[in-house]
Formats: C-alpha cells, sequence, structure tokens
C-alpha cells in the first residue's frame, strides 16, 4: 500500500493545523541538530577558509581527487563485469539439472555470501602479496577485484535464480515445444528475461561494488578515500576532504539509485509473472557496506 | 596440523570474533531504534520529518561504510577530539558502534517501509474510522504488522551488519577479527590458506543460522490474510 495516502485522511482545517505545527517543530529540530553539528565543526576551525581552499585548486584534483576517483572507477568497474560473469555462471549453474552441478554451485554461493568481504580482500591481498604470483604494487588492486567479484558474483548469482523462478510458467515448455533442450531454453529463453526482470536489483547490486570498492582503503588500495585521507593529511584538513569524498561517492551511487528505481519503473510491465517478492528480497541484499 | 593448533595459543581467536559480536549486538539495537523512528518519519504527514527521513535515507545508503567509520576515527576521534570513554580502546569502540548504527539505521528504515507495504490499507482504514490518531495507529495497528512483515529484511540488515562489523578496522577498532586475520596471515604466512579459512568458517558459523532462523520466523509469524 503507499503509506502516505493511507495511513491519515486527507487533512482538514485542524489537522492542517497540527500538520503545520509539526512540520514546524520538524524544521526547527532538524535545523537545530545542523546548527549543532556545524557549531561544533566551526569551534575546531573547520570552517577556516584555509580548510576548504585546497578544493578551489586545480592541483588538488589533478593530483588526489582524479586519481582517487579514477582508481575507484577502475576497479569498481572491472568488479562490475567480473561479478556479472560469475553471476552468470553459477547462477545457471544453480539451475542446472545435473545434481552434483547445482550443489556445488550452492555451496559456494552460500559460503561466499556469509563472508565478509573485507576478510576476502586481507586474505587475497596478503597471499598474492606473499606468494609472488603478482607484482607487490599490484596486488591491493587485484585483492578488491577478487573479493567483490567472489561476494558480488554469488548475490547475482541469487539474483538469477531468482529471477528464473519468478518467470511465469510454461516458458520452459514453450521452449522444449519448438525443440530445445533444456539448457539452450534456460540459456536462450529463461536467463535473458531473468535478467531484464532482475535489472533493478542489478543496477543497486552495482551499488554495493562501487560502496565495497572503498574498503580498499584498508588494504592500501589507493582509491578516493585513500587520496583524500592523504589530502587531508596533508593539508591539514581531513574533516572537510572525507565530506568531499563523501559527497563525489554518494552522487554518483544516488545517480545509480535513481537509475534502478527507473528501470524498474519502466520495466515493470515486462516482468508481470509472479514478481516482486523476490526483487525486493534481493534489493535488501544491498545493505552490504 | 600442530602447527596450525598452536596459532590458537598465540592468538586469541574467540575473544577476536566475541569483539564482533559485541559490535553488532550494540549497532543492532541503536540501528533498530534509529531506523523505526526514521521510517515512522517517512509515514508520517509532516513534510518536513518525510523530507528528513529521506535524506537520511539517501545520504547513509549511498555512502560507503568504509568513509563513516574512517570518518569516526580520523575526524571525531584525532581531530574532533571527542572521547566516548576514558580508555582509548572503549572510545574507538563506541566510535565504532555509533558509525555502524548510523549507517545501518538507513538499512533498518526501508526494511520497516517494506514491512509496512505488506499491511493491507483495509488496515489503516479501519483504524481511522475507529478513531485512532496517527500515532495510535501506527502504534497499534500498522506496526506490529508492519515488523511482522519486515522479519525477513530485517534478518538480512543484522546479517550485513555481523559482517560489516570486521570494517570497524577502518576505524581502528584493532581487536576485532579482520585485523587479527591480517595480523596472524603477516606472522605465519606459511598457513594463509588455514587461518583464512578458519575466520571464514567463524563467519559462515555466525551469520546462517540467523539466516534460517529469520525466515522461519518470518514464516511462522506472517499475518495470515
Amino acid at each position: 500500500m503507499s503509506a502516505q495516502q493511507v495511513l491519515f485522511d486527507a487533512p482538514g482545517p485542524r489537522a492542517r493545523r497540527t500538520i503545520l505545527i509539526g512540520n514546524i517543530v520538524g524544521v526547527l529540530i532538524v535545523l537545530g541538530i545542523l546548527a549543532w553539528v556545524i557549531s561544533a565543526l566551526a569551534d575546531k576551525g573547520q570552517f577556516a577558509a584555509s580548510m576548504w581552499t585546497p578544493f578551489l585548486e586545480s592541483r588538488t584534483w589533478e593530483f588526489f581527487i582524479l586519481p582517487g576517483l579514477g582508481n575507484t572507477l577502475k576497479a569498481a568497474g572491472i568488479a562490475i563485469v567480473t561479478s556479472v560473469a560469475f553471476g552468470l555462471v553459477f547462477g545457471v549453474g544453480r539451475l542446472s539439472h545435473v545434481a552434483p552441478i547445482r550443489w556445488i554451485a550452492g555451496v559456494v554461493v552460500e559460503f561466499l555470501r556469509a563472508v565478509p568481504v573485507l576478510l576476502m580482500m586481507i586474505f587475497f591481498w596478503l597471499a598474492l602479496g606473499s606468494s609472488g604470483a603478482v607484482k607487490p604494487q599490484e596486488a591491493p588492486l587485484i585483492a578488491v577485484i577478487l573479493a567483490l567479484t567472489l561476494y558480488n558474483g554469488s548475490v547475482i548469482a541469487e539474483l538469477v535464480r531468482s529471477g528464473v523462478y519468478g518467470l511465469p510458467r510454461g516458458q520452459r515448455e514453450a521452449g522444449m515445444a519448438i525443440g530445445l533442450t533444456r539448457n539452450q531454453s534456460l540459456r536462450n529463453i529463461e536467463v535473458p528475461q531473468a535478467l531484464i526482470a532482475m535489472l533493478p536489483a542489478l543496477v543497486s547490486q552495482f551499488v554495493v561494488i562501487l560502496k565495497d570498492s572503498a574498503l580498499g582503503f584498508i588494504i592500501t588500495y589507493p582509491e578516493l578515500l585513500q587520496y583524500t585521507r592523504r589530502l587531508g593529511v596533508g593539508e591539514g584538513n581531513v574533516i572537510p576532504s572525507l565530506l568531499v569524498a563523501a559527497a563525489i561517492f554518494i552522487a554518483i551511487n544516488f545517480a545509480l539509485s535513481t537509475l534502478a528505481t527507473r528501470l524498474s519503473v519502466l520495466l515493470s510491465f515486462r516482468t508481470k509473472g509472479r514478481r516482486p517478492a523476490a526483487q525486493e528480497a534481493v534489493a535488501l541484499d544491498a545493505a552490504s557496506t | 596440523m600442530e602447527n596450525y593448533l598452536s596459532l590458537f595459543e598465540t592468538y586469541n581467536v574467540p575473544a577476536a570474533f566475541w569483539v564482533n559480536i559485541q559490535l553488532s549486538f550494540w549497532a543492532a539495537i541503536w540501528a533498530l531504534v534509529i531506523g523505526t523512528v526514521l521510517a515512522l518519519f517517512r509515514i508520517s504527514p509532516i513534510p518536513s520529518l518525510q523530507w528528513f527521513g529521506t535524506a537520511y535515507v539517501n545520504i547513509f545508503r549511498n555512502t560507503p561504510l568504509t568513509i563513516i567509520l574512517a570518518f569516526g576515527f580520523l575526524g571525531l576521534f584525532s581531530v574532533m577530539q571527542i572521547s566516548l570513554a576514558g580508555e582509548l580502546d572503549d572510545s574507538l569502540f563506541r566510535i565504532a558502534i555509533v558509525g555502524l548504527s548510523l549507517y545501518h539505521a538507513a538499512f533498518v528504515c526501508e526494511a520497516i517501509r517494506s514491512g509496512v507495504n505488506t499491511v493491507p490499507v483495509g488496515q489503516a482504514e479501519a483504524a481511522r474510522a475507529i478513531g485512532l490518531g496517527f500515532l495510535p495507529a501506527a502504534r497499534l495497528i500498522i506496526l506490529p504488522q508492519a515488523f511482522r512483515g519486515a522479519i525477513a529484511p530485517l534478518g538480512n540488515v543484522l546479517i550485513a551488519l555481523i559482517k560489516n562489523s570486521t570494517v570497524a578496522a577502518a576505524g581502528s577498532v584493532a581487536a576485532e577479527s579482520s585485523s587479527l586475520m591480517k595480523t596472524m596471515i603477516e606472522f605465519r604466512s606459511d598457513l594463509v590458506i588455514p587461518i583464512f579459512l578458519t575466520f571464514a568458517l567463524g563467519f559462515v558459523i555466525l551469520v546462517i543460522p540467523i539466516g534460517l532462523l529469520t525466515t522461519w520466523a518470518s514464516r511462522k509469524l506472517a499475518v495470515a490474510r
């Protein structure tokens, strides 16, 4: 139900007055909290011009923010591609009619979804670094991508699976009726439809990948947070730097989230079947960092 | 094998997990409180509160947790010199709890809102028809049903929170498991894989029962319609 419409009636004169008073009190409380935060920051000199002028200089952007953002987008971009590939392989694996394949894919996916991404990242970082399999300076990037791929790939595998389960009945029968094998029907008829139905949830998962790339900070991958921290330490403006980094992440992720919402409205007519539940369940997995 | 077992004498692995469990416990309680209030804001008739709830969710949901926890340590603790306890470690621990709570409150809010969406329109209409205002209707009719409908998504948020408690490493909570795993691997690089599997298995054991339990509870407690 749309809560806003239902929890209260169209307000009459008295209710409108109550709402107005509530609104004013609400605004005052919110402004009060903001004023308190701002005055606390101002007390510590966080609004001094010297704290913020570095962001007007081109060298700050050229040597700190843009390289950091570039590395963040590089890690996230590669991880998005590889986790979709991983998700397709294991999602189809979980739908396989060969029982051992189904079980193996199931165990792998459940295991990887239960392990914190950061643990995997630290593991790959140290294991690759000490094994000599990759150059030491490349270990952080590879560790970030591997960890993001394994975790988000398993979430995407679940998306593929629940998407196929959510398809209207008869899609497989139709495929087999025109002479496709079970696998062909899965690949050519069911999975493509499932992906379209799950596109909004898939885009939300990209937000998770982008956010989680900031974990690279902990394993010394020079992404946006790492660069802005360096900037902040150098210029003595740690708080403004972190706020700018956060603002950049919020802007990109907000754009992606908006895209996801638009897509779900746009695609709603193509995804009639026995739907919404699965989409909502998986979208909430987005709570991961 | 003996090599592996000797690790547990040198390093206190259960203690590290205990730190993550404590972080998750307190953060879960605070996130539930803040998230419920935010959800009430978002379904209330008061525009400024609706706006605040929406802004909060959009900001915190789209910020990496790593930044929030790094901000707690680098910003609040180091620059603002905000200390939440006498001892250094306690203070960092509590700041990490604040960060984890603020972040996950946004997801709790969304979970409860999805729970509100499972309550049929007629329930709210009936509540109004017997003369209940917004708060009594929310407290007596809507929220109790919404929480039951929200158990599965709330369980997902709790699972994410437990896994995310490892990110407290970014807030310099050094005693938790991801930091201990890093130390152990650094000193015993011959046992990289067993060490990782130990910690990974620890989280599997923590997380999978919660998933099963909330799935079971969400079916058991679902309001029959």
